[in-house]
Formats: C-alpha cells, sequence, structure tokens
C-alpha cells in the first residue's frame, strides 16, 4: 500500500474492520476519555510541582516559608503525579485502547472502568495531599501515605482486568507483539506494587532488605510498567501509521523475553556500593548489561520498519513523538547498563546523573510515545481532527528541546558533580556550588517543556470542546508541507 | 505466540524468577542477622566445614544498639520533611568513592548496620552529604548548636549551601523576662539573628530532630566490618 494513498484517518481499507474498529473505539470511548483528561490534569499539576522544585534546587529560600512546599516534599509530590497520575492515567487509555483494538474485542462494563478510573484518581489525589501534609513514607517510588494505597490497589485492579478480559475473548488467531507487552504489563504492575508495599510499608523487612525491595520495585515501575506499554504504542502506530508491517517477527519475540527476563534483575544496581550483599549487586550488574540485547533488537525492529520513510515519519504528529520516543529507547538503556557498571556507578551513582537519567527515561522515551499515541488516538475517538498544526508543532519542539536541554545539563553537571565529590580534596561546598550553572539551566529546560505542554492541553481542550469548527476540518492534520493532504 | 497459558506461564516465571532471586534470597540471607558484639572469640569446637565455631564474647555490648527516645520521634521529622531526598546514610568502601576520606565515617557500613531500623533510609542522592555519620561528626552541645542553626537556615554557619531553611520548626518570639536556654545563639552580626528582643526557640518537633541527626553514629566495630586504626 502506498502511503501517499488517500485516506481518511478512521478508515481501514476494509469496511466489515472499519465497522468493528468503530464499534469497538464506542465501547472505550468514555473511560478512555476520561483517563486522557485525568493524565493532562496530572501533567499540569506536575509540571507546577516540576517547576517549583527545579527553582528550589538553585534558590533555597524560594518559597520556603510553607512547611508543605519544601523540597523534599513537593519533589515527591511531582514524582507521584507524573508515574501515577500522568503516566498511569495514560497508559489506561492508551494501552487499553490498543488491547481492545488488537483483540477485536469491545470492552463490555465499561461502567466499572470508569468508576475504578475516578477512584484511582481520588486514591491519587488524597495521596498527593498526604504527602505536601507531610504523611510521606521517604520511600522512593512508594511516597504515597499508607491510607491511600489500598484504595490505590482495588481501583487498579479493577481498571487492569479489562486488558486481561479483552485479551481472554479475543477474536481470530493472531496474537500481535503489542498484545504481550500490555498483557505482562497489566500483571506485573500489581504483583510489584503489592509486594512492595507489604514487605515495606506494612510489615517491613529487617533491615536492607527493604532497600533491595524498593529498587527492585522502582526500577519496574521503568521497566516493566511504562517501557512495554510504551513499546506496545510504538509497534501498534509504526506500522499502522506507516501501512507497512513490522520489520521482523522473530526480532519482536526475541526483544520481549529478553525484556522479561532481563529487566527485573537490574534494579540493584541502584545499591551498587551500598550495604548489601555483594552477588546481588553482581546479579544486578549482569542483568543491566544484559538489557542491550532487548534494546538493540527492538532497535534494530523500529529502525528497520521506518527506514526510508523519514518524510513521512516527520509529517505525522503521532510518528514524530513516537520515533523520538523510540530513539530515546536506544540511548537511554545504553547508557543505563553502562551506569550499572561499578566504574562509572563510582561517579554517577548519588548526583544528578540519575536525576537526568531518570527523565531520559520515562520523558523522552515513554512519555513522548504516549504524546504520540494520543495524536493517533484521539481522532478515531472523537471522529474529529486535531485543531491545530501549529499547536502540534510548538508541543513537539517545546518538549523535545526542553527534554535535551534537561538531559544534557544533568548529565554534564552530574558527571561533574561526581568527580568532584570523589576527590576528598574538593571541599563538599564547593562541589555543591559547582552543580548550580547546570540546575539553572534544568529551571530553563523546564520553562520549554510548560510551553509544550501549555500547547498540548490547550490544543486538546480546543479539539474537546469546539466540536463544530473543528469536525468541518478537512483531512487529518499533519505537519510540515503538503498540510490537509494525505491522511495519518 | 498464540498459547495463552504458555504466554502467561513465561510472564509469570519471569518475575517470579527475579522475586525469588533477589527479594526472598535476600530476606533469608540477611533478613535473620541480629546484634552481635565488636567482635567474636574463637571456640575449640569445629563447624562442618572444619572451621573454629566463633561466639559473642560474654559481657560485652551489642551493636548495633538499640534506637532511644526523643531520636526517635526525630526520624519520623526526618521522614515527614523527605530529606532522604538529598541525603543519603550509607559509608561504601574505602578506595569506592571518597566516602571515608571525606570524614562520612570510619568504615563501611554493612547490612548488620541497618537491622533495628523500622524504616531503612539509605538514600540515592548526594545533593548534600552523606549523614550515616552525623553524629560523630558533630557531637555534643557544640553538635547540637550547630545543626540547631543550620536547620534553621543553612547560610549562617554553611554559606552557599542549596539546602532549604526549615525555620517553620523554630518559634521566633518576644523575649519575656529572661531570654529561654534553649534560644538559638546566633554568630555576632548575623543577618539571619532576629531583631532586638526576640529569640528564636526550637520547637518540639526541631528538637527530636536534632537529637534524631545526632544519633547517627558509626562508632562501633561490627566482626564483618571493624573500624581500623
Amino acid at each position: 500500500m502506498s502511503v501517499d494513498q488517500k485516506q481518511g484517518p478512521y478508515s481501514s481499507n476494509s469496511e466489515a474492520v472499519r465497522l468493528e474498529l468503530s464499534q469497538i473505539d464506542a465501547s472505550i470511548r468514555s473511560a478512555a476519555l476520561f483517563f486522557v483528561i485525568a493524565a493532562i490534569t496530572w501533567l499540569m499539576i506536575g509540571t507546577v510541582f516540576a517547576l517549583l522544585v527545579a527553582v528550589k534546587a538553585h534558590q533555597p529560600n524560594f518559597a520556603s516559608t510553607f512547611e508543605f512546599l519544601t523540597f523534599g516534599r513537593v519533589r515527591s509530590a511531582h514524582l507521584n503525579a507524573m508515574a501515577l497520575g500522568w503516566a498511569s492515567n495514560i497508559i489506561f487509555a492508551v494501552g487499553l485502547w490498543i488491547m481492545a483494538r488488537l483483540c477485536r474485542a469491545p470492552i463490555n462494563h465499561k461502567g466499572i472502568l470508569f468508576i475504578a478510573g475516578v477512584f484511582w484518581n481520588i486514591g491519587l489525589t488524597v495521596g498527593i495531599f498526604g504527602i505536601l501534609r507531610g504523611d510521606i513514607t521517604s520511600v522512593e517510588w512508594l511516597e504515597i501515605p499508607k491510607y491511600a494505597t489500598p484504595l490505590l490497589a482495588i481501583s487498579y485492579a479493577l481498571i487492569g482486568v479489562w486488558g486481561v478480559m479483552a485479551f481472554r475473548f479475543r477474536k481470530g488467531d493472531h496474537v500481535y507483539v503489542s498484545q504481550w507487552y500490555i498483557l505482562a504489563a497489566l500483571f506485573w504492575f500489581p504483583w510489584l506494587y503489592v509486594v512492595a508495599q507489604v514487605m515495606i510499608i506494612w510489615f517491613p523487612a529487617r533491615g536492607v532488605v527493604q532497600s533491595v525491595t524498593n529498587w527492585w520495585f522502582a526500577h519496574n515501575v521503568l521497566g516493566l510498567w511504562f517501557t512495554p506499554m510504551a513499546l506496545a504504542t510504538a509497534y501498534y502506530l509504526i506500522p499502522k501509521v506507516l501501512g507497512r508491517p513490522i520489520y521482523s517477527y522473530y526480532l519482536s519475540v526475541l526483544g520481549f523475553w529478553a525484556l522479561a527476563i532481563f529487566y527485573n534483575w537490574a534494579g540493584i544496581h541502584h545499591l551498587i556500593g551500598g550495604p548489601i550483599p555483594v552477588w546481588l549487586i553482581s546479579a544486578g550488574i549482569v542483568a543491566s548489561v544484559m538489557m542491550v540485547i532487548p534494546v538493540v533488537v527492538v532497535g534494530i525492529n523500529h529502525h528497520m520498519s521506518i527506514i526510508g520513510l523519514y518524510k513521512e515519519v516527520w509529517r505525522s504528529p503521532t510518528l514524530r513523538f513516537v520515533v523520538f520516543g523510540a530513539i530515546s529507547y536506544t540511548l537511554v538503556s545504553l547508557i543505563g547498563s553502562a551506569m550499572a557498571l561499578r566504574t562509572v556507578s563510582e561517579i554517577t551513582h548519588f548526583t544528578h546523573f540519575t536525576v537526568g537519567h531518570a527523565h531520559h527515561g520515562v520523558y523522552a522515551f515513554f512519555t513522548m510515545i504516549m504524546f504520540g499515541g494520543v495524536y493517533y488516538m484521539m481522532p478515531r475517538l472523537l471522529k474529529r481532527e486535531w485543531p491545530s498544526s501549529f499547536l502540534i508543532k510548538l508541543h513537539f519542539w517545546g518538549c523535545a528541546l526542553g527534554i535535551t536541554i534537561m538531559i544534557v545539563a544533568l548529565q554534564v553537571g552530574g558527571w561533574i558533580q561526581g568527580l568532584e565529590m570523589n576527590n576528598a580534596e574538593i571541599p563538599f561546598l564547593e562541589v555543591v556550588q559547582n552543580t548550580i550553572p547546570w540546575l539553572k539551566a534544568r529551571s530553563v529546560s523546564g520553562l520549554f517543556l510548560t510551553v509544550g505542554h501549555i500547547a498540548f492541553a490547550a490544543n486538546f481542550f480546543w479539539m474537546l470542546f469546539a466540536a463544530g469548527a473543528v469536525r468541518a476540518k478537512q483531512g487529518p492534520t499533519l505537519l510540515g508541507s503538503n498540510e490537509g493532504g494525505s491522511a495519518r | 505466540m498464540k498459547n495463552l497459558p504458555l504466554l502467561f506461564c513465561g510472564i509469570f516465571f519471569a518475575l517470579a524468577f527475579s522475586f525469588t532471586g533477589l527479594i526472598l534470597t535476600s530476606h533469608i540471607q540477611i533478613g535473620s542477622l541480629t546484634q552481635t558484639t565488636e567482635t567474636l572469640e574463637v571456640t575449640d569446637d569445629l563447624d562442618e566445614n572444619g572451621m573454629p565455631v566463633m561466639v559473642m564474647a560474654e559481657g560485652e555490648p551489642l551493636y548495633p544498639p538499640m534506637p532511644v527516645g526523643l531520636a526517635q520521634q526525630g526520624k519520623e521529622i526526618y521522614i515527614s520533611m523527605g530529606c532522604i531526598y538529598c541525603h543519603s546514610q550509607q559509608v561504601r568502601r574505602n578506595e569506592f568513592g571518597a566516602d571515608i576520606e571525606r570524614g562520612w565515617g570510619p568504615r563501611q557500613t554493612v547490612a548488620r548496620d541497618y537491622i533495628l531500623q523500622e524504616r531503612v533510609l539509605l538514600g540515592t542522592m548526594r545533593t548534600g552529604p552523606d549523614l550515616a555519620h552525623l553524629g560523630g561528626r558533630y557531637a555534643g552541645d557544640a553538635g547540637r548548636d550547630w545543626n540547631h542553626l543550620h536547620l534553621y537556615n543553612p547560610q549562617i554557619v554553611s554559606k552557599g549551601s542549596t539546602m532549604p531553611p526549615f525555620a517553620f520548626l523554630y518559634d521566633v518570639r518576644q523575649i519575656a523576662g529572661k531570654p529561654s536556654e534553649e534560644a538559638l545563639t546566633f554568630p555576632p552580626n548575623s543577618e539571619y539573628a532576629p531583631e532586638t528582643g526576640y529569640e528564636v526557640v526550637p520547637t518540639r518537633r526541631a528538637k527530636a530532630l536534632v537529637e534524631y541527626l545526632l544519633s547517627l553514629k558509626i562508632n562501633y566495630s561490627l566482626p564483618e566490618a571493624p573500624i581500623l586504626e
């Protein structure tokens, strides 16, 4: 099929397929819309927290008179708003939608899904307020206080089950790679979360067993929850938009199982040099290095699938974001494997380098792919087009430049910080002061990201509410030349 | 990959493998560690490998020490302020980083050091220095005064620091009669000192937090991690 072929954005070659997909979209529309709105709201709230802490990191007196705005709390409010508010809500929207479509199974009882979604967000709101008022647990990635987490766990169970149900009642023989990733992630995340809650918060394990559990959990939130969902989205969208199949089935099998086997051992690299048995750390390092296999395999598979169609990628709002994210996945993962080596960790551990790395993964990779997913999903759910290609471009450039500046600033600054910290002749205060210019650059990057997020939110709510004007628009919204041309 | 049970088994065992390998085995290996004396004594008995059995010395104190009183309450403040996000509590071995050279502790910390802590606060960030041995570096009344001034506003004793002030843990009040004994003593001409006639006194939370900070000490050996002279 030629990529220049004229085709509507919510159409397929076959009438029957089109009807079926349309019915599936309708079955999940209200719930998916709710999750996207919640996700974007949390994204904006998380951005405000992020700007606050970014400035506080170099102007310690800024907004320091109020206890609830102290650095440790706002930073944790930012992390949880982004990880459980933005990321998880957008996963519920895009991930479940893709799952339902690929399984060709409409979501039944969508009322339960919707209500569970409401409770997830209530639980999270209570949790974030809890963090700010000082009930923070000070366990990384598990800061939400005890009184809010059971609600999150129960609502998650009621949300996740619909992905599994769709898979159980799927039609057709073929199971696509995206379905494995989504099914696995839906199953892995609650296991990780419940074990971590029980062993750290409810019935604390002895001593540093808590820390081992903590990093097994925290790294796997990225590795077994965000990563598979983003890869599933990329695997779904690249062939969909470009109209040609993924390069290699066998590489996708290899990539999936290698990730499943290695990623979940890797988190211990956060404790290199720490007071835990050395064999545990070595196991974590081996697994981190073995991650090169799934990363390279997925990288080759994605790259070979888009090769020769760079213009189409650049013109499609969806793929511009997805491919940015896919490239970031390769980069961030290879850097991550390197950071797990003892000699590198000796420098980067305990520094801003790690903060940069975390944003490289969760933002440049995961979030950018999910933005792409939203650009593809919304026209199909609402049967109308994105109102402004200018806002999409602003969104892309704000985020792409912003995150690049942030990663470079934090990783260069963090590397210098690590070298200086390991040289006892340099007074500690001097090490701290030398990070300040880099932290200021991080605040500037935050402004770029904020502009991008505002553009995204504005375009989204414009599309949602200004229905009549937008529906009249001819053809899908594309970027670059030939606007209003062919459809993807 | 069309077989759901097979796919599901793979997904299950992938995570079960690391859960067993990392969580359960570390729980078995270090979950049963107990307090011990600083050194062990050799007995005449031999274990199954033919090595002499080591036992705790009679009458010697046990380490790590039990956390006590106000310091325990202070830990709750440390947790609720999110101190962990800038301060670690772990000392890496000599030659790996410069932890010991910087005076952050006289020896590396090991798993046993943390067994009595209900919440372990190892931390992964050193925007500020490691605090595992803070009480060893700032001891006694001088250490107490320094920490109170530093918490009230770090710039007073550590100019150029990026640590935020925790002034909300202190009351600034008019001196009624004679000044409080607990009032902070500012350096001469400090721009952060209260106006004349006013004093800065720590709240109960500030006092507890400082007691906790002073209680952080690696001043004992363990058989597996002796303090070398």
